[in-house]
């Protein structure tokens, strides 16, 4: 993202408590992932150096620092779901969507994505839909109670299976 | 002032609810308590996991302040006191308070050493009060109620209600709010009702990563601060995750651990080293290749850890390996000496049969395993080679007549090579 868009977030700030996040993960919302590029506007716009928007960016589990794929399924791998097998569901999807397992990105997280680019796994800690375990989100919608049954299923709304429409 | 909604806890959620459903809730107690103290700034500290409890709690705030009930000359009084939404990232140590405020200024996460307390000195240096959101909720009805309203409710040392969030396999999972000091099986049994699938019950994990677990025997455990830590396990944020006989104790310490690993900020080297090394031996006993002296060592890691760590994520990390090893000492010895794992998780130390007697010769395991470790055609008893099978359990989820069996140190006769079955049987 270039200055001037980094400046149009960073004014939507007006105490800077919580600024640096809020601007990362404003930007991430847009862009879908922090460049570069982005990194070094931001240390820029919000004059404060660069290492530590990077510490910052690398720190926390939220930030990607690689392109994603265009739909992100997150699989839940909080204790609830944990014990209702969350595993099985990460492992069903790796296999449909053909990622290999424990593969990690540039940045050393969690994160493959499919060959067409359409899809990229990933894991988080729990959504707060812990009575309807296991659950997976899907661009930020819930899925609960999924299954192995019902995961190519609910593929298929994201256009799983269909030839690449490029 | 801070309101911490960063609730971390892995499998609870009764923050969110209280943010979603009543975000006005948590906005009036804030206001009582900064008019109480003396506070100008409040902030709410949100994990980003959360988006519409934001989306929310912003319509809320603005609205207050449309309402003059936020902002400067609050009602026309010269108390002022305005709330900012500061959002987190991603990362359980965030909700430790030092950690916290060290977000909120624009760096990594990673908490300090207390004193001072950040009621001394907090965010930015100025004395700070932190309290979760569930405490704020609290203040509005105690004021409205009276002090004896709530004192009422509770036991001699915890006073008052708290909301859990009963998760995991129980029949009715939710929230729900009993009056502290309600015994353990009251939760499980009369509000959760028991097991699903007919199973037993064999243990609560409660306070997350933090926490412990409670084995069935001592279900007439109050659920208060004290006799949650005389079992060995904590309050916490008030997470019940139920487990059954199909839980693996070992595992369940597994799983843990390595979130403690992951989530450990790397500041200091009990925690970053500590957790790590349990994690590694954990890894080794579930794989079945654990000894007696790992299961001592391990012990021994844990309470060293407990008492060096900086913070309490590192001090209280090694809880749910002492609880397991207190309580769950027998499945440790049946992984280490057996190699069987007794809830046939641990997938080292299971093997899938198919039942001959059973098997209808249907072909649609051998055409779903992924790695083709199936032998049958139409109408053949179909056989599962142990060499190539990858204990995925894909052949079990799909078999329609249940006759694929998991087993954990035992085994059943099956045939060499698929044989026709028996129409007559
Ligand atoms: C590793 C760690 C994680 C924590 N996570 C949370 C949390 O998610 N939410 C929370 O309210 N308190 C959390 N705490 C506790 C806070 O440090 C603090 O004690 C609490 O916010 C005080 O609120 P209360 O007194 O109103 O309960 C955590 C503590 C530690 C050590
Ligand atoms: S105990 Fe763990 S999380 Fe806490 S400061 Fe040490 S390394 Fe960081
Ligand atoms: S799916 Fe079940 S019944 Fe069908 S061949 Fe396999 S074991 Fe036999
Ligand atoms: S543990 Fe998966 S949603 Fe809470």
């Amino acid at each position: 993202m270039d200055r001037k868009n980094v400046s149009r977030i960073a004014r939507k700030y007006n105490v800077y408590s919580g600024k640096l996040l809020g601007v990362l993960e404003d930007i991430q919302k847009e862009e879908r992932y922090l460049s570069e590029e982005t990194l070094k506007n931001v240390a820029d716009v919000l004059d404060v150096p660069l290492t530590r928007v990077y510490s910052v960016a690398t720190f926390y589990s939220f930030f990607n620092l690689v392109p994603v794929g265009k739909h992100i399924i997150t699989v839940c791998m909080g204790t609830a779901c944990h014990v209702k097998g969350a595993y099985r569901i990460l492992e069903v999807l790796q296999d449909l969507l053909g990622v290999r397992p424990g593969e990690t990105t540039k940045d050393g997280k969690f994160m493959p994505t499919t060959h067409d680019k359409k899809f990229t796994v990933s894991t988080a800690r729990c959504f707060g839909a812990c009575s309807m375990t296991p659950v997976v989100m899907i661009d930020g919608k819930i899925y609960g109670y999924v299954n192995a049954k019902n995961i190519p299923l609910i593929l298929k709304e994201y256009g799983w299976g269909e030839k690449n429409e490029n | 002032m801070i309101c911490n909604a960063d609730e971390g806890d892995p499998g609870a959620y009764m923050n969110r609810n209280e943010m979603e459903s009543d975000p006005h809730m948590v906005i009036e107690g804030m206001i009582i308590g900064a008019y109480a103290i003396g506070a100008n700034e409040g902030y709410i500290y949100i994990r980003a996991e959360y988006p519409l409890a934001i989306e929310r709690l912003d319509r809320a705030i603005s609205d207050a302040r449309a309402y003059g009930l936020l902002g400067n000359n609050i009602l026309g009084t010269d108390f002022s006191f305005d709330i900012h939404i500061a959002r987190g990232a991603g990362a359980f140590v965030c909700g430790e308070e030092t950690a916290l405020i060290a977000s909120m200024e624009g760096n990594t996460g990673r908490p300090r050493k207390r004193p001072p307390f950040p009621s001394q000195k907090g965010l930015w240096g100025k004395p700070t009060n932190i309290n979760n959101v569930e405490t704020w909720c609290n203040v509005a009805s105690i004021i409205k109620n009276g002090a004896d309203w709530f004192t009422r409710i509770g036991t001699e040392k915890s006073k008052g209600t708290k909301v859990f969030s009963l998760v995991g396999k129980v029949k009715r999972t939710g929230l729900v709010e009993v009056p502290l000091g309600t015994p353990v099986k009251t939760i499980v049994y009369d509000i959760g009702g028991g097991a699903t699938d007919n199973k037993k019950v064999k243990a609560v994990q409660t306070g997350g990563p933090s926490g412990g677990c409670i084995p069935d025997s001592l279900f007439d455990t109050q659920v208060d601060y004290e006799h949650l830590a005389d079992a060995g396990s904590i309050m916490g944020s008030g997470g019940i995750v139920v487990m059954d006989e199909d839980t693996c104790m070992v595992d369940t310490a597994k799983y843990f651990l390595e979130f403690a690993v992951e989530e450990s900020c790397g500041k200091c080297t009990p925690c970053r080293e500590g957790t790590y090394q349990m994690h590694r031996i954990l890894e080794k006993i579930t794989e079945g290749k654990g000894t007696n002296e790992d299961i001592v060592l391990l012990e021994k890691l844990a309470n060293i850890i407990k008492l060096t760590a900086l913070c309490r994520l590192g001090q209280t990390a090694p809880n749910p390996v002492l609880t397991t090893l207190r309580y769950f000492k027998d499945e440790y010895l049946a992984h280490v000496e057996d190699k069987r794992c007794p809830a046939r998780v641990c997938r080292s130390l299971i093997n899938y049969y198919i039942d001959p007697a059973a098997c209808r010769g249907c072909t649609i395991c051998s055409r779903n395993c992924p790695v083709e470790a199936i032998d049958g055609k139409p109408g053949y008893i179909h056989i599962i080679d142990q060499n190539k099978c990858i204990k995925c359990g894909t052949c079990m989820e799909v078999c329609n007549f249940s006759a694929i069996v998991k087993l954990s140190g035992e085994s059943i006769d099956t045939p060499f090579a698929p044989i026709p079955i028996n129409k007559g049987r």
